[in-house]
This record gives structure tokens, C-alpha cells and sequence, in this order.
């Protein structure tokens, strides 16, 4: 009976902190115009079989009798040279897309993450100087040359594609917690937990741990517009997503071939990458206000 | 006849900087007797701080011997030391924004020496100690799930204290734990302080800049100036018949209320300089440019540390036979 | 009867958060004469930086609301200047010295750069100054409050200055651009003991000198009292006390001053005082009447329904508490 009245307290006060973030939050009108858009391209995102006019357009689909039509009310941002419905394969597109962004977030995060706490808590040992000069040769290379470089080698397809990026941008991750831990394990309530004599483990995980999650959530919803935008630069070379699978970036390369005549072919699916990556960075930069301002 | 509690013996802590050594404890040496509280005075880069965080264990001495009752050395860092030294000797910092983990709960922050040190069989025992703790601090139960940035700088102290007690330690350093409150928070913690002592026959190195609170705390008092050990008396011996020129200075320049206490305090003394940086302590006595008893000798020689009195020792060469 | 040189009558200020509305300041007054040196005292939380802030208008107007009250500055209403008339009080005629010198030096300009530029922007004169003129104001300012080698201080950044330093080189830019009043925001609470004393006496000193008001704020009782001619005792957004200094330390009347007063612990011994039960209220749903009734040991049913005025008990002493109501002459109502 105790256990079941302890948890309600505590469920009451984190459904109040849910509450007074999402008040400081609401404050900026730009996060919830970002909030908003991101909810809106979910929603065409995961409804695209049912909310799309023409579900076929997404894969292996010809009919040369609407192909190439310019954006009219039947096609509302025209048919590319196969004769798929752009808008249709727009909707799919933004579904690798989001797919991407959160599989290479959640292969980097957890490992860039432990990787540095593990270096910054033990600054000045040979564990950080590994961790870290590895982490700064990775950071060297540009993150879209590395990733073309990794995909290049290997067969080129979309998971490959994710590997790739996956390969290049976990080294940031380490290099944001790193900074924060260093100056984190100062810290008295560190230094109290060690006195105390608390395990190594419960010191990363627990006391220092906890304070990284704003930076890091922060830095997780900008990262999904520049990951998606890698992913579009992949497969626009040719290097993610394969045909006819729809996708953002190839649709763009795709269309660059029919400039400007039939101009829609590549706008409109390069505009939807912009939105896609505009979004996330207004809610990003939210997230930023919301959290970051609590830590003090 | 009581046993001493801890025993410092020379102990010396160097930290090596870019820019120089920094001398922050230059071989003092004080003992603690079980059951009384030991006050720490001294300005800022006098070493005061740096002397608890070493007993304590956050740093390793560079020289020096650390003895607790009497027979087990402790001068390690707190990674070497057994678990069970841990749990006897509790540390409260001066600032409870930064000592209390500002994304935990105080269930949490109560709850980790319980689970260190096994205090409590299982969860709901833990929970119930907890209640407890908030309870001995005179802090309302409700507090338990709330976090650090809700409640006031007091409030936190109390925290902070409660979770020194948690694992009812015999020896608790307290460095300057109310230099951050207002008056009348720190005159009901002290009150608290002064209870837990005589209730849980606690001892305690107390640490302040404040001398009238250090008079009222203290039976007895040491005064450190850059790294070394000025004077040490006992309490009302060390306020009326002050004997070192730092003492005195000091002394002269509190802020006091009343005029029996402005009669108490030494002629006034206007405090020159500055303390200088500790990366460049001057030679010999390292505080004869602000000393308005200097002699020659003062700044070619350090003096040895006499007694003059029962008790009451002195580091000045106005003393040395 | 002199004019005060500046007057804050019954100020309310709020602040809009998550939860509601925080009523801070619930009615202050506060008079300032020519060349007098007041106190405010008030434990964390009552107010006074607030108050000081909403003097410079320094608060960010939202969250902040001032639905009530004046400041009149020798009989102009800052709250309702423009930014004209505000930016020639701001250059002019008063100035604030902040708690901590070192964040209120920017980090990146030397001493004499920051100096220089308050010297320039110190109203129409400062602007007409020439280069060396300049220059030989701000030495002869580093003078003033005694900080040696003045030549060096100008080449130097503020992190090679120690605290006692930072402070006096924010007194000297304060007296610059400050001809009548300086307000000083707990200006000794960051320093050690010696050079709190230092940094007091030489602020008193000065401010002599120069025929200049000072407000000087602080947590402490001991802080005020060999610096002020009357004081006034802050508790959660209203004025509980006021008097001369002298009186204020030997019969305070306002339960919570002489809890304070007897919760300073005393160089002669004799333990702690008790302190004072509770804590400082919640600014979102005020006690109603007197804000310090749940803490007040000699509360009486009327004060938890009205909130008491200042009653003038004599000359120079007035107290916000019914215990002091027949106590007839004047009494300063909301």
C-alpha cells in the first residue's frame, strides 16, 4: 500500500514539471509553430497509405498518360517523368526520412553519450586520451565526406546509408557530454556522493548523468533536421535509397535532370526537406529555451 | 580523560599549477578532542577549506599524517579509504545550491548513504528513514519528492545535514555551513547543530569567517593564514586575550551591534593590504607586510609555534623565547 | 521641510509565472533625503533588490508588473519618464554598485577602457572631454578610493585584480556617473572581513565627501549600522520599521526586528538566539492582513484580516504593527 501512495506523489510532481516546461515552452510562438509543423508532417507521415491520393505512386508504378504534368488539382505538386503523384511520394519519402533521423540517433546517443562520461570523469588517465583523440580524428573529417566515404565502400542502400551517418556524427555526441562532465565532476554534489563513498556507476549514471539530459535533448532535436538533410545529400548522390523507393533526396536528383522546364519535380520535394529540417530546428531551439534556462 | 578524535599531523597539501605551487595547507598540525567542537578561522586562501576537504577525503595529503581515534591513518584519498571510515566521517559544504545534485529529489539525495552504507534493509525502510531525517531537520514530510530548486537556501542546508546524519557519523566537518543564510535561518540551524551534538555525541570542525559566531560555537578556536597555523586557544581565552597581530586585526575589523561587544574587541587596527596571491607567499613570516607589529626579523625567518599558555599556542616571533 | 530627493510611494510591483501571480512588493514607501545615508535591511527574499531595480528601472517589465505607486526622483515620476529624461538620471544622478564586482566587470576590457567609458558617458561634459582628459579623471577617480599604482590598475583586466580591488574600481565608475545618489546592493557580502571594513569605511568616507545620498542594502543588521543615519527593515514586500539607526539597534519594536536583532550572534557569548520560526511566505498567495503574522509570536486577531500601516511611535520611529496603534500622531495609511 505504501509503494502505490509513494508513486502518486511522485507522479503528481513530474506531471507538474511536465506542466511548467511545457509553460515556458508555450511562451516562444516560434517552438510551437515548430511543434506544430513537426506534428503535422507525423501525421501525413504515419497516415500515408490512408491520406495520400494516389498510395500507388510509392513504389513500382508507370502510367506515362500523366507523366510530367505540372501542379494542378489532381495532382497537387504535379507527376514526375513515371507519372507517380509527387505529393504521394513525398508523404513516403518523409517516412525514411524520420526513420533515418531517429535510427541514427538512437545507434549515437547511448554510445557517444557513455563514451563521453566515461572520458570526462576520468580526465587526465589514459581511458580519456583514447576516447578523446578518437573521437577528435572522427570529428576531422567533415561529417557528409566521411559519410560518403563509408557508403561508397559498401553496398548502397538505406540502412547502409544510416550506417554511414551513424559512423560520422557520434563523435559530437561524446564531445558535448565530455565538455559538460568535466566540469560537472567538480561539482560538490559529486565530490559528496564520492565522499559518501557511492559506486562509480551510480556517480556517471545517476548524479552527473541527469544534468547532461537537457544539453544532450537539445542537441538530439536539432540533430534530426541535419540528419535528414545528410541523408537526402546521400541519396541524392546516389549513395542511400534506391530506386523507385521514394525518397526526398533522390526525388530531388532525380528532378535536377528536368530543370527548369519541369521544375516541380525537384522543388517540391527539396521544400519538404526544408520544412522537415525548418521544423526541428524551431523545436529545437524551444527545447533549448525550455530546459536550458532551468538548469540554473 | 577523552581521546582525541583526529589527530593532523604537518599535514602539508601542494597543488601543482601553470603558474606556480600553490601552497594551500603548509604543514599545520591539530588535534580534536571526541565530543567538542573545533573552530577553523581564517579569510579566503588561508586553507581552512582545503584542510576539511583533505580530512575528508576529497584530496590526498602531500605530507602529512591524518589519525582517527587515535590508530587508523586516513591520510588517503577517499577512493583508498574503507567504507566503513566513510560512514563515520561526514562532510556539510558551504553552498547547499551546489552540494544538493539539482536533478534529484531529496528522496533521492537522502536516500544514497542509506544505500551505500546499507542502512536499511529494503525499500520502503529506506523510505521511512528518510521521513525520518526530514523530520529530524524539522523540515515537513512533503519535502521528500520535491527537488533542490524548490525550496530555500535553509531549507537545503537542513538537507545538507540531515544527509551528513544519515549514517550517524562521529565526526562532521562543516565548512562555513551558513555563510550562504540569513540570520535567523542560521541561528536555527545552529540551534539544530548544537542539539545533534549532545544528542548523537557528535564532533565537529567547524569552519567560518564569522568570529562572533565562532565564539558562541566553538570551545576551542585556530586561526590559519596562508596555509599555516596562526594561533589556536581555547574559545573565550582566544577572544579576550587574542595574541597573534592577525588575531588581533581580525578581531578589530567584525561588524558588531552592540557596545559591550565593541568593548570587547581589540583597539582597532586598520587592516592594510591585501592577502597575498599563495602562489607567492613572502618570505618569512608570511604575514609581515600587513603586520603592525613587524620587526626585522620577521621577514627573513618564519617563527616556530610556541605555548604560551595551558592550551593557547602561538606561531609569532613577538613570542618565541 | 526639505523636499526628499527621492520618494517611493506605495509601490506594488508583480510578477506573471507558471503558477499565477507573484504580488512582491505589496505597498512600499521610502524617502530618501539630500546627503542622507539610509539603510535597507531585509533577510533573502523581502524585496529590497527588487525595490532597488524598479528605482533604475532595471526590471523586465514583462514578467514584471507595476500596477501601483510612484518613484519620484526630486519630484519626477521615474516610472513614467521617457527614456530621455531616465538616460540622464541613469548618466547623471544616481548610480548602482552591485554584489558581486566580478560579474559586474566585463571580463573582456581593461579597467581603464570601463572606467574611461563611464567617465564619457557621464552626461554632457563627459562627452566633451578629450582623450587625456579623460584619462586623468579616471586616475584621479582610481585615487579617490585609494587603490595604488593607479597607472598599472588602468592596464589591468579584472581578473588580475583581487575581490577587495574589483570592488573599489566599481565604487570609483559609481562615483563617476553618480552625483546624487548611490544605491549599493549588498556591495560587501562577496569580500572577506578586513576588506568588507575597508570597502565600508571607504564608501562612508566618500560619500561625505562628495555630498552624495547612499542607500546601502544589505542581509546584515552589523553591515548598517556604523554606516547609516536611519534605516529601514524590509520583511516580504512591506517596510515593517523604520528609524534612526542608533534607535533602531538599541529598542527595536517590530517582532520580526527583534527577532533579528537577537538572532545576530554576539561577540561576548552566550549562545545563539532562537532565530524566527517558519520561513518567508509564498509571494503566490500571500498571508492576508500582515504578511508576517504566521510567524509572529504576539499576533492578535486583527492583524491576520488588516494589514498594518506605519504608525509613527516618535520622531524618526514608525512601525508597521497594531501592537503600536494608540500610539496617535500621524500614521501613513495605504
Amino acid at each position: 500500500m505504501q509503494k502505490k501512495s509513494l508513486t502518486q506523489e511522485e507522479l503528481s510532481r513530474r506531471w507538474e514539471n511536465i506542466r511548467r516546461n511545457w509553460y515556458k515552452f508555450s511562451r516562444n510562438p516560434l517552438s510551437i509553430t515548430g511543434l506544430v509543423m513537426i506534428c503535422i508532417i507525423l501525421f501525413f507521415t504515419i497516415f500515408a497509405p490512408f491520406v495520400s491520393p494516389y498510395p500507388e505512386s510509392a513504389g513500382k508504378f508507370i502510367n506515362f498518360y500523366e507523366a510530367s504534368q505540372p501542379p494542378s488539382l489532381n495532382h497537387l505538386c504535379g507527376t514526375d517523368a513515371f507519372g507517380r503523384d509527387i505529393l504521394t511520394r513525398i508523404f513516403f519519402g518523409c517516412r525514411y526520412s524520420l526513420i533515418m533521423g531517429v535510427t541514427v540517433l538512437l545507434l549515437i546517443v547511448p554510445v557517444g553519450v557513455v563514451l563521453g562520461l566515461i572520458a570526462g570523469y576520468h580526465k587526465g588517465s589514459w581511458l580519456e586520451i583514447v576516447i578523446m583523440r578518437t573521437t577528435d580524428i572522427f570529428i576531422a573529417v567533415p561529417p557528409l565526406i566521411l559519410a560518403l566515404a563509408v557508403c561508397s565502400v559498401l553496398t548502397p542502400s538505406i540502412f547502409n546509408a544510416m550506417l554511414a551517418i551513424s559512423i560520422a556524427w557520434w563523435p559530437w555526441y561524446t564531445r558535448l557530454v565530455y565538455g559538460i562532465v568535466s566540469s560537472l565532476k567538480e561539482e560538490f554534489f559529486v565530490k559528496s556522493a564520492e565522499v559518501t563513498g557511492a559506486s562509480k556507476i551510480h556517480i556517471l549514471f545517476r548524479e552527473i548523468l541527469l544534468n547532461c539530459i537537457s544539453p544532450i535533448l537539445t542537441k538530439m532535436s536539432l540533430d534530426m533536421g541535419w540528419i535528414i538533410l545528410i541523408g537526402s545529400s546521400l541519396s541524392f548522390v546516389g549513395l542511400g535509397a534506391q530506386p523507385p523507393t521514394p525518397d526526398l533526396g533522390s526525388m530531388v536528383a532525380d528532378g535536377s535532370k528536368y530543370l527548369p522546364d519541369q521544375w516541380w519535380i525537384s522543388v517540391f520535394p527539396a521544400f519538404a526537406i526544408m520544412l522537415i529540417v525548418l521544423s526541428f530546428n524551431l523545436f529545437g531551439d524551444g527545447i533549448r529555451d525550455t530546459l536550458g534556462v532551468e538548469r540554473g | 580523560m577523552t581521546n582525541n578524535i583526529l589527530f593532523v599531523d604537518h599535514l602539508e597539501k601542494y597543488f601543482f599549477t601553470y603558474q606556480g605551487i600553490v601552497k594551500a595547507v603548509d604543514g599545520i598540525s591539530f588535534f580534536i578532542k571526541e565530543g567538542e567542537t573545533f573552530g577553523l578561522v581564517g579569510e579566503s586562501g588561508s586553507g581552512k577549506s582545503t584542510v576539511a576537504y583533505t580530512v575528508v577525503g576529497m584530496y590526498r595529503p602531500t605530507k602529512g599524517k591524518i589519525i582517527y581515534k587515535g590508530d587508523k591513518d586516513i591520510s588517503q584519498d577517499s577512493r583508498e579509504r574503507p567504507l566503513a571510515i566513510k560512514k563515520e566521517i561526514q562532510i556539510v559544504y558551504q553552498d547547499p545550491g551546489t552540494s544538493l545534485n539539482p536533478s534529484m529529489t531529496i528522496k533521492d539525495i537522502l536516500e544514497l548513504p542509506l544505500k551505500v552504507h546499507n542502512i536499511s534493509k529494503n525499500h520502503e525502510d529506506r523510505i521511512k528513514k528518510v521521513k525520518e531525517l526530514l523530520e529530524m531537520v524539522q523540515l515537513p514530510v512533503s519535502y521528500t519528492y520535491k527537488y533542490p530548486s524548490m525550496i530555500g537556501g535553509g531549507e537545503k542546508q537542513m538537507v545538507a545535514i540531515a544527509r551528513a546524519l544519515a549514517t550517524n557519523p562521529s565526526f562532521v566537518l562543516l565548512d562555513e555551513p551558513t555563510s550562504a543564510l540569513d540570520v535567523s535561518v542560521q541561528a536555527k540551524l545552529i540551534n539544530m547543530l548544537i542539539q545533534f551534538q549532545k544528542k548523537f555525541k557528535l564532533s565537529y570542525l567547524f569552519i567560518t569567517h564569522d568570529l562572533s559566531l565562532m565564539r558562541n560555537v566553538a570551545s576551542r578556536v585556530a586561526i590559519m593564514y596562508l596555509g599555516k597555523l596562526c594561533e589556536i586557544a581555547p574559545s573565550s581565552e582566544f577572544f579576550k586575550n587574542p595574541l597573534h597581530p592577525y588575531t588581533q586585526m581580525l578581531l578589530s575589523s567584525i561588524p558588531v551591534i552592540s557596545d559591550e561587544e565593541e568593548a570587547l574587541k581589540p583597539k582597532k587596527i586598520i587592516s592594510k593590504g591585501e592577502i597575498p596571491s599563495p602562489v607567492n607567499i613572502p618570505p618569512g613570516c608570511s604575514f609581515h607586510f600587513r603586520c603592525h607589529k613587524k620587526m626585522d626579523i620577521c621577514s627573513c625567518e618564519d617563527p616556530i609555534i610556541t605555548e604560551v599558555n595551558e592550551g593557547h599556542t602561538v606561531r609569532c616571533h613577538l613570542y618565541t623565547k | 521641510m526639505t523636499k526628499p530627493l527621492l520618494e517611493i510611494k506605495n509601490l506594488h510591483v508583480w510578477f506573471k509565472v507558471f503558477g499565477g501571480i507573484l504580488r512582491v512588493l505589496d505597498g512600499v514607501n521610502f524617502t530618501v533625503m539630500s546627503e542622507e545615508k539610509v539603510g535597507l535591511v531585509g533577510e533573502t527574499g523581502c524585496g529590497k533588490t527588487t525595490t532597488m531595480k524598479a528605482i533604475m528601472r532595471l526590471l523586465s517589465m514583462p514578467p514584471a508588473i507595476i500596477p501601483k505607486g510612484e518613484i519620484l526622483f526630486k519630484g519626477k515620476d521615474i516610472l513614467r519618464m521617457n527614456r530621455a529624461e531616465l538616460q540622464q538620471i541613469r548618466k547623471e544622478k544616481i548610480s548602482m554598485i552591485f554584489q558581486d564586482p566580478t560579474a559586474a566587470l566585463n571580463p573582456v576590457f581593461t579597467i581603464g577602457t570601463q572606467i574611461q567609458d563611464a567617465v564619457r558617458f557621464s552626461g554632457k561634459s563627459g562627452r566633451k572631454m578629450k582623450k587625456d582628459e579623460i584619462k586623468a579623471r579616471a586616475m584621479q577617480v582610481l585615487k579617490e578610493v585609494s587603490l595604488p599604482d593607479q597607472e598599472r590598475v588602468l592596464h589591468n583586466y579584472p581578473i588580475q585584480l583581487s575581490g577587495g580591488m574589483r570592488q573599489r574600481v566599481c565604487i570609483s565608475m559609481a562615483l563617476v556617473s553618480a552625483s546624487e545618489l548611490i544605491i549599493g546592493d549588498e556591495p560587501e557580502t562577496s569580500l572577506d572581513v578586513t576588506i568588507k571594513d575597508q570597502i565600508l569605511r571607504l564608501l562612508k568616507e566618500l560619500v561625505e565627501k562628495h555630498n552624495t545620498s547612499i542607500i546601502l542594502i544589505s542581509h546584515a543588521l552589523g553591515t548598517v549600522k556604523n554606516m547609516t543615519d536611519k534605516v529601514y527593515v524590509m520583511y516580504a514586500g512591506t517596510m515593517v520599521e523604520l528609524a534612526k539607526t542608533k534607535d533602531l539597534f538599541a529598542h527595536p519594536l517590530h517582532p520580526y526586528s527583534k527577532g533579528l536583532l537577537a538572532a545576530i550572534p554576539r561577540l561576548t557569548g552566550g549562545g545563539i538566539g532562537e532565530g524566527i520560526d517558519g520561513h518567508i511566505p509564498e509571494y503566490i498567495n500571500p498571508p492576508k492582513g500582515c504578511r508576517f503574522h504566521p510567524r509572529c509570536k504576539q499576533v492578535m486577531p486583527m492583524c491576520k484580516d488588516k494589514k498594518p500601516p506605519l504608525f509613527k511611535v516618535s520622531e524618526k520611529h514608525e512601525v508597521a504593527c497594531f501592537l503600536f496603534q494608540n500610539f496617535g500622531g500621524d500614521c501613513i495609511d495605504k
